[in-house]
């Protein structure tokens, strides 16, 4: 006999085999989702969940689709948080000036409660990047939010009401334009293209037959 | 707190045992005459059960997924419905259809073209398989490199299918597309002196693999989607397309969408159509799990198909080798391709590295089923077999530290279920990935439909009847942006007559006639799971 588990699901009761996910249990108990489920395999922060365990104080917090339902789960979900993403022209910026606190000020009220951190579903130190991001070191940010899947669980508990997400995509977005170094053989190979330096050998490959293109195939040196 | 079954762990072992003898061992490639006859055998593909050969529709006579079959000779939502297009609810130059990636970059290129853009989509922007897409994206930009051998291998790995127009547009347009996403601000791996890190993925030739960590798609994904936004360009979430609106001379000329909300429907007027819709993997063809989205149900196909687009190998379907075996959370969730050209070996249940690892994904995936089918090699998991990915020789190959630093998203994916893949291996068995064909396009992304575009998955031709890992990400930019401009700059000049949904009726009135009476309504948009509930 399968083990079930008794849970509440936005405030109905169900009993539902304890192997599954948050999100399959509600599926199994007959919800049609449409909101909340996107890749169902915890990269786009669709399924953010709120949850607490019957009778219990602590609000926890989980991605629907990553988690397993446990005897006395009540949960609710977080389908759309509003958050407050910036408008910027990414050609525009300069990484000399303190961009990201002119665009998102409210990182300086950052009160240091940790809250963000021990929400993060993917287990991210998000109040080190926005502390990295108060000191200018965008890379530090990127590099600490890299995993950010935007699900937002982080900004909906912020007593200073900050959006994290929008904050770690900027300093991403800034350390890949501006402060990483250009990348050579890149420009190179995109100025012989358009120079058409390619275009005579691949009108030639386009010209052959699938027998030849096997033989050159089968001929081919691998790199190690 | 491994949750693995007293079985495995005795296969574990032997996998340790035989770990040290293999870890520099280079395992020899198949033969061409082995492939042929291993995908014959052993792949998906070639089980004549698993298709039907359409018998209306402008691909008639062509073989293509019973799954698929069904949606694609299936019932328009609109069927009975009478739809008022003299009430227009959008107004746009260009619509595109679908927030993934090629989607994405289809309305960034068309608002840079000066057109006014509406993306509509099913669920919300990214919420597609490019922020699932894990292991990278090819470009042909180093010096030991050239678009003419990435062609090659793609062409080889395609077994010679690719469409040559539409090959050549994505080897030469590889180097400018990574070029375009530094500029947007994604973040690739590099050298201290800005050399990008590149990998070899299974059929290439060269390194050519540029990837963001371990989630290189997610990376795209949420810098094209901040773009858009940035841009002010708007997005309809929720409010899937149902069927296009034609003019009256048969140009593409707009869509009805479902609103997922009200249930209404909305009727948008646009100059020019851009289907950016996806894969079909929650198709679940001959009843494999998937790697894909819970929104890739092939929608765009039907559409196209019923205004009358044909379709191009559409039986081409790719079957990723390594989706999760176990635990059950993560059936069928990917295993990157990238935890494999880092060096992990695929292994059997006693300890033999039975392939070389970077094979073709078509290939990969018929030896691993025969394997544990034919050769009984497999490790009982959940309600089948699987195999082995030894993923610590990574570490032991390369340094204590690269599975954090070069697949710090599969450790974690795993860490979450009790499993840590740096001391232990992982079991694997092969999941619906990707859909090879799809809408036949020219080399400006046009389909045989004046003014109806596509991009990315949905449109076939580009790979062939096989996809190397890391050009599907390439082809939702390369052809996105096409896409996008082509679109806008013909936006400029086309003039359309009066709206009509009499292509819709015209394909009602061919599936009667082919005596098809089927109650299945198409496009899906959505699949439905009940994980084994018989009573509620």
């Amino acid at each position: 006999m399968e083990e079930m588990v008794h849970v509440t699901l936005l405030g109905k009761r169900y009993t539902v085999p304890a192997s599954l996910t948050i999100m399959d249990a509600m599926e199994y108990a007959g919800f049609k989702l449409i909101r909340g489920c996107g890749c169902r395999s915890g990269f786009c922060g669709a399924c953010a969940v709120v949850y607490r365990m019957l009778g219990k104080t602590e609000i926890k917090v989980a991605l629907a689709c990553q988690t397993k339902v446990e005897e006395g789960m009540c949960v609710g979900r977080l389908e759309s948080y509003p958050v407050n993403k910036r408008r910027y022209n990414v050609d525009e910026l300069s990484r000399d000036e303190n961009i990201v606190g002119h665009l998102y000020p409210e990182i300086y009220s950052c009160i240091g409660c940790n809250t963000c951190t021990k929400g993060c579903p993917q287990g991210l130190n998000v109040m080190q990047y926005i502390a990295a991001a108060q000191r200018g070191n965008y890379k530090k940010c990127a590099e600490l939010s890299f995993d950010c899947v935007g699900c937002n669980i982080c900004a909906s508990r912020c007593p200073a009401q900050i959006t994290h997400s929008a904050v770690g995509l900027l300093a991403r977005r800034l350390t890949a334009k501006y402060i990483e170094p250009p990348c050579a053989h890149l420009e190179e190979r995109v100025a012989e293209i358009k120079s058409g330096r390619f275009d005579a050998d691949l009108a030639k490959l386009k010209a052959l037959p699938a027998e030849a293109l096997q033989t050159m195939y089968n001929a081919r040196v691998i790199e190690k | 707190m491994s949750t693995f079954t007293q079985e495995m762990l005795d296969s574990m072992k032997l996998v340790e045992a035989t770990r040290a003898e293999r870890l520099h061992k280079e395992l020899p490639r198949f033969s061409a005459e082995e492939k042929d006859k291993l995908l014959k055998e052993f792949h998906p593909d070639y089980s004549a059960k698993g298709f039907t050969v359409l018998s209306t529709g402008p691909s008639k006579g062509s073989k293509v997924p019973n799954e698929l079959a069904v949606l694609l000779e299936g019932k328009s939502r609109l069927e009975g419905v009478k739809v008022d297009l003299g009430r227009i609810d959008y107004e746009t130059d260009v619509l595109v259809i679908g927030g993934g990636g090629a989607g994405a970059a289809a309305a960034i290129e068309a608002h840079n073209g000066g057109a006014g853009v509406l993306v509509v989509t099913k669920l919300r922007m990214g919420e597609a398989n490019t922020m699932m897409a894990e292991g990278g994206i090819q470009a042909a930009d180093k010096a030991n490199d050239s678009p003419v051998t990435h062609y090659l291998d793609a062409m080889g790995g395609g077994h010679y299918k690719n469409i040559p127009d539409l090959l050549e547009e994505l080897v030469e347009n590889g180097p400018l597309a990574i070029e375009w996403l530094s500029r947007l601000g994604v973040l690739f791996d590099k050298e201290a002196d800005g050399t990008m890190v590149t990998t070899h993925g299974g059929g290439t030739s060269r390194k050519r693999m540029h990837a963001c960590k371990d989630v290189t798609g997610a990376e795209i994904m949420r810098v094209l989607r901040d773009e858009v936004q940035n841009l002010g360009i708007p997005v309809l979430d929720y409010a899937p397309a149902i069927e296009l609106i034609k003019d009256t001379e048969g140009k593409a000329a707009g869509a009805v969408l479902l609103d997922l909300d009200s249930n209404e429907l909305l009727v948008v007027r646009a100059r020019t159509v851009i289907l950016a819709t996806g894969g079909a993997g929650r198709l679940h063809y001959q009843g494999f799990p998937t790697s894909n989205h819970y929104g890739a149900t092939a929608d765009g196909l039907v559409l196209a198909y019923r205004a009358g687009a044909r379709l191009i190998y559409a039986d081409a379907i790719q079957y990723h080798p390594t989706g999760v075996a176990f635990p059950a959370q993560i059936y069928g969730a990917l295993v990157t391709e990238k935890v494999r050209s880092v060096g992990a070996q695929l292994v059997n249940s006693k300890g033999v590295a039975f392939m070389n690892p970077l094979e073709t994904r078509d290939v990969a995936a018929a030896s691993i089923i025969r394997e544990c089918t034919a050769r009984g090699n497999g490790v009982k998991a959940l309600d089948g077999v699987a195999l082995w990915l030894d993923t610590p020789m990574i570490d032991m190959l390369h340094g204590a530290g690269t599975i954090e630093k070069r697949i710090p998203g599969m450790l974690r994916m795993y860490q979450k279920f009790g499993i840590d893949l740096r001391k232990e291996p992982i079991l694997v068995y092969p999941t619906l990935h990707y859909q090879n064909g799809g809408i036949l396009i020219n080399k400006d992304a046009e389909t045989e439909i004046p003014d109806l575009f596509v991009a990315g998955e949905a449109v076939g031709g580009i790979h062939g009847t096989n996809r190397l890992m890391g050009n599907s990400l390439l082809d939702i930019i390369v052809f996105g942006r096409i896409a996008g401009e082509k679109a806008a700059a013909r936006a400029k000049t086309v003039t359309h007559g009066a709206l009509s949904l009499d292509h819709v009726a015209a394909f009602a009135t061919e599936r009667e006639a082919a005596g098809i009476h089927t109650e299945t309504l198409s496009p899906k948009l959505l699949p439905t799971y009940t994980h084994g509930r018989k009573t509620r």
